[in-house]
């Protein structure tokens, strides 16, 4: 199949790289652009390890196409700190113990980004449904509650 | 090998790191997308693999036929087991009396024994084109049939798997104490059921990734394996390909996630060396979910015939057991098939005196992929009968099962106690976290809002989860019994370097465990450093002569026990050298913080002034007194440490829907002295929810010609966050073990105690229909099938 150049913005950076249309975005942020912050734990939509946030709104980059990409404004969870500089949110899944093995967490970082800007989540209960979409294998996700409602709190600034 | 030292509690005034929520140093690599998981690595002319895997449960290969994938574009090799004489088979030896070894070549040969099993391999440019190929290869499979039932496939009739394995039976294993079925035949009240916990996965988020590379000109193998036990994979690939260890390195770098699937030694961890060597080019290989799902080994499948009598008070006095392991096609490489369902029968009569025992298992073929260890290996399925007889046996006599549990638990002037199987208990909060247990919940005021509810069109019910597990096994008992390997000793070597900064280096691997950060919290607190000044090394067979790796919950008691002695040795040799430095006796010489000082003088100076003194200077010290600062010791438990806790959940099913969520769930538990709270409560809340998950959710299934149903994670579901309530967890601390740390292994148990609390909490809420569970996962279906029979019969 015949490669093409897909040009995108990742994290705030214009970059282009080749690749058949067919590959999926997963692949080609990871093999072509290099960023392996974004996981792949299924290729089937189900685990979440792979999501990003495309145009501002969360998406499984395993579910899309590396051509879909083209012109897009991406975010990875290397544009959300770095390990010098944390985000909140990254700072606060350290504090809480949010992490295990560490592999789910980029997607989770990214869906919490997320509701934390669009959802409410009043109730832990909201927490719970708003990550539901997100699989982690190793923290029995109590500790993500944590370090999400303490992330909810400090925005609506209830203390705790 | 050091003598036991117990836990030294009256120290210095030095800070203390164990015990205190260190934020974990692993974490600012992993939450910034900087970790490096196999997957992630990338190498100059690196293939891809892709392999071609039968689709039949049990057949004859006639042909497989390669052309046209050879022809394909950015193909560069197809290999069959035909194209590869001196292809390995890996095999499991065991010690145990008739047993039969599966083997199982790491390209089938002649034969396929499951759904997913590799019969090809495709080497390509990069994986899509490896994936075009291998859909390209031509197998031509001529069906043997099938008998995926394990009871069915110990039948006189059953389609046999292996020609060695006579009746599809790889092993029978018999222990008996007393006499079981006498007490049973003239007791005044027995129990009985039938209990089965289906097939699950291991599921771990990251699949099986390897990448071998072969640096001809210094004629060194590389592999980097998302594997927990890269020692193991070294030595087994050593033997089998015959590379001497000091040219073949293992690592295992950031792991994500294994719970047992990533415990055993894969016929494409043999493959992609293989292809290295040959090919002189790096090789990477992930699996995609449906392979994780077909070919990572997978978690038990057993069931359990079992009675239990007991007096007119309830005391038990004989518990009698049949169990059946379904192992699957091949016993899993290096743990042999006896891993699981033996330890079902040695942890059967748990943590209850019961004089009068009789346990007997078989392991039987089926042609499906391979059992192998899975997070609590033996125990979930062990406690689960348990506890359903336990709280069928407190049924009966009309009392409640923490009156039950209380009146059986061995109690703590009993200990050591030895059960029926042999296993030896030591003392464990066995009661203390039933108390506290029953403490926390209130069984009483339950019962009320358990009334009210039923009239409400809800049912509720509570659950008793109480076991006790064995942890950082020493090498007096091999983990796996009949296994040839020693798995109960760790060596450390702590070092201060140069610059004065700290290292410490062990054989274990962590995928998940925090080891990064447990390990530097200890190295810390003995040597009088701070944990952040301390590096650990680990997952890397280059780093030490030998080592297994991280799993049966080993790594706390038996690494951290290492790395007491280690680092003690080398404090003595630090108080040595400062000792002459400061020119008085090396015991008046203290350390903390990173300094070393003489208290009341002022003598003071920092690590780094003393290794600058030791290693660079020429003046300051005089030759005899410049010894490497440097220490290595192994530390063996020989025996194991006993954990123990109780487990109580509480579940709502809707009488309509019969939907069954779990509303509370609390853990009590004795772990001994935890290094790291924030760990300890991690570790717990994830395999309680694994527990959740195989009480409710997990299933893969098999029709009866062998084929998986659930082969995607649509079909085979995992508790998300929504499905599981907030877990509370109380530590009890009792006495402390007996190893050097006082700690207890606890990377297991949520998911020991976590099924049987939940079985018992789902029939403590339908016990007014009359029925109870017997089988796990219990979903709505299952119970609606459940009250139609017994509606039945009525
Ligand atoms: S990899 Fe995309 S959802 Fe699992
Ligand atoms: S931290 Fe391991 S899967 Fe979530």
């Amino acid at each position: 199949m015949t490669k093409i150049d897909i040009t995108l913005t990742v994290n705030g950076e214009e970059m282009t790289g080749r690749a058949e249309p067919r590959m999926l975005a997963s692949d080609f942020l990871r093999e072509v652009l290099g960023l392996t912050g974004t996981h792949v734990g299924c290729e089937q939509g189900v685990c979440g390890a792979c999501t990003i946030r495309l145009n501002g709104a969360t998406a499984r980059s395993c579910l899309l196409f590396a051509g879909q990409l083209e012109g897009a404004d991406v975010t990875t969870v290397e544009g959300l700190g770095s390990p010098r500089k944390m985000h909140r949110i990254q700072e606060a899944f350290r504090r809480h113990h949010a992490l295990q093995c560490g592999f789910c967490t980029p997607g989770f970082l990214m869906t919490v980004a997320e509701i934390l800007e669009t959802e409410e989540l009043r109730t832990d209960g909201d927490i719970r449904d708003a990550l539901s979409g997100n699989l982690c294998r190793c923290t029995g996700y109590e500790h993500i509650v944590r370090a999400v409602r303490e992330l909810v709190n400090e925005r609506d600034g209830v203390t705790a | 090998m050091t003598d036991t030292p117990r836990p030294d509690r009256a120290q210095t005034i030095r800070p203390k790191y164990i015990g205190k929520k260190v934020e974990r140093f692993e974490d600012p690599r992993l939450l910034t997308g900087r970790g490096r998981y196999s997957a992630d690595i990338k190498a100059d002319r690196m293939v891809h693999l892709a392999f071609v895997r039968s689709d039949q449960a049990h057949a004859r290969i006639v042909s497989v036929d390669t052309s046209d994938a050879a022809e394909a574009p950015g193909v560069i090799a197809v290999y069959t087991a035909a194209d590869l004489p001196e292809l390995p088979e890996l095999s499991a030896p065991s010690a145990m009396k008739d047993y039969h070894a599966t083997v199982c070549p790491a390209l089938a040969r002649d034969t396929v024994r499951h759904v997913g099993e590799a019969v090809a391999v495709v080497v390509a440019q990069d994986r899509y084109l490896a994936e075009d190929a291998a859909a390209l290869v031509m197998v031509d499979l001529e069906p043997l049939g099938a008998t995926a039932d394990p009871v069915a496939a110990l039948k006189p009739d059953a389609v046999p798997l292996h020609d060695n394995v006579p009746g599809n039976k790889v092993l029978e294993r018999s222990f008996a104490t007393g006499d079981a079925p006498g007490e049973i035949a003239k007791a005044a009240h027995t129990v009985s059921g039938r209990f089965r916990m289906r097939r699950k996965s291991p599921l771990a988020m990251e699949t099986r990734s390897y990448v071998a590379q072969y640096d001809t000109g210094r004629d060194q193998l590389v592999l980097h394996t998302s594997s927990n036990i890269p020692g193991i994979v070294r030595d087994e690939l050593a033997r089998l390909l015959h590379l001497p260890g000091n040219r073949f390195q293992v690592v295992s770098p950031d792991v994500g996630g294994s719970f047992g699937g990533k415990g055993s030694v894969y016929p494409e961890e043999i493959i992609v060396v293989m292809l290295a060597r040959e090919l002189e080019r790096p090789v990477k290989f992930v699996s995609d979910r449906l392979e994780d799902l077909t070919s990572t080994s997978q978690a038990f499948d057993e069931i359990i015939e079992a009675t239990l009598a007991f007096d007119e008070d309830g005391i038990f006095i004989a518990l009698d057991a049949e169990v059946i392991g379904d192992i699957g096609a091949y016993s899993i490489v290096p743990w042999t098939a006896a891993l699981e369902p033996v330890q079902v029968v040695s942890f059967l009569p748990g943590p209850y005196r019961t004089p009068h025992y009789r346990g007997r298992v078989r392991g039987v073929c089926t042609p499906k992929p391979p059992t192998g260890p899975y997070r609590g290996v033996g125990r979930p399925m062990a406690v689960f009968a348990m506890e359903r007889l336990v709280d069928l046996a407190a049924a009966k006599l009309g009392v409640e099962p923490d009156e039950i549990r209380r009146r059986n638990l061995v109690r703590p002037e009993e200990f050591p106690f030895r059960i029926g199987s042999g296993i030896r208990w030591d003392r464990s909060g066995f009661l203390e976290c039933l108390e506290n247990a029953v403490a926390a919940v209130d069984v009483a005021s339950f019962r009320k809002r358990q009334t009210e509810a039923r009239e409400n069109g809800k049912w509720l019910g509570l659950g008793f989860g109480t076991y006790a597990e064995l942890t950082g096994i020493g090498s007096r008992i091999a983990v796996a019994p009949g296994m040839p390997i020693n798995t109960g000793t760790e060596t450390a070597a702590v070092r201060v370097d140069s610059t004065g900064a700290v290292t410490a280096t062990f054989a274990t691997a962590s995928h998940g465990q925090s080891l990064e950060t447990t390990l530097a919290q200890i190295v810390a607190e003995e040597l009088g450093v701070r944990p952040q000044d301390v590096t650990i090394k680990q997952g890397d067979t280059s780093l030490t002569p030998h080592g297994t790796g991280t799993y049966a919950s080993r790594s706390a008691v038996i690494g951290g026990g290492a790395a007491i002695v280690s680092t003690r040795a080398l404090l003595k040799k630090v108080q040595a050298a400062a000792g002459v430095l400061f020119d008085v006796e090396p015991d008046t010489v203290e350390t903390g913080d990173g300094e070393i000082f003489v208290p009341g003088t002022n003598h003071h100076i920092t690590f780094g002034d003393l290794a600058r003194a030791v290693y660079s200077d020429m003046k300051a010290l005089p030759l005899e007194a410049r010894k490497p600062l440097e220490a290595q010791e192994a530390f063996d438990p020989w025996l194991g440490t006993t954990t123990a806790a109780t487990h109580v959940a509480e579940v709502e099913i809707d009488a309509e829907t019969l939907e069954i969520r779990i509303t509370r769930f609390l853990v009590a538990e004795d772990c001994g002295r935890m290094i790291n709270p924030l760990v300890v409560d991690g570790q717990v809340h994830g395999g309680v929810v694994q527990g959740i998950g195989a009480a409710i959710l997990e299933e893969l299934h098999y029709d009866e010609t062998g084929q998986l149903l659930s082969a995607t994670l649509a079909d085979y579901l995992i508790p998300t966050a929504a499905e599981v309530p907030t877990l509370e967890v109380n530590h009890i601390e009792t006495e402390l073990p007996d190893n050097p740390g006082g700690f207890r292994g606890m990377g297991e148990g949520g998911t020991i105690g976590a099924p049987a609390a939940i079985a018992n909490a789902i029939s403590d809420a339908v016990a007014h229909l009359g029925i109870g569970v017997e089988e796990l996962p219990m979903t709505p279906n299952k119970l609606f099938r459940l009250i139609a029979e017994r509606q039945e019969k009525e």
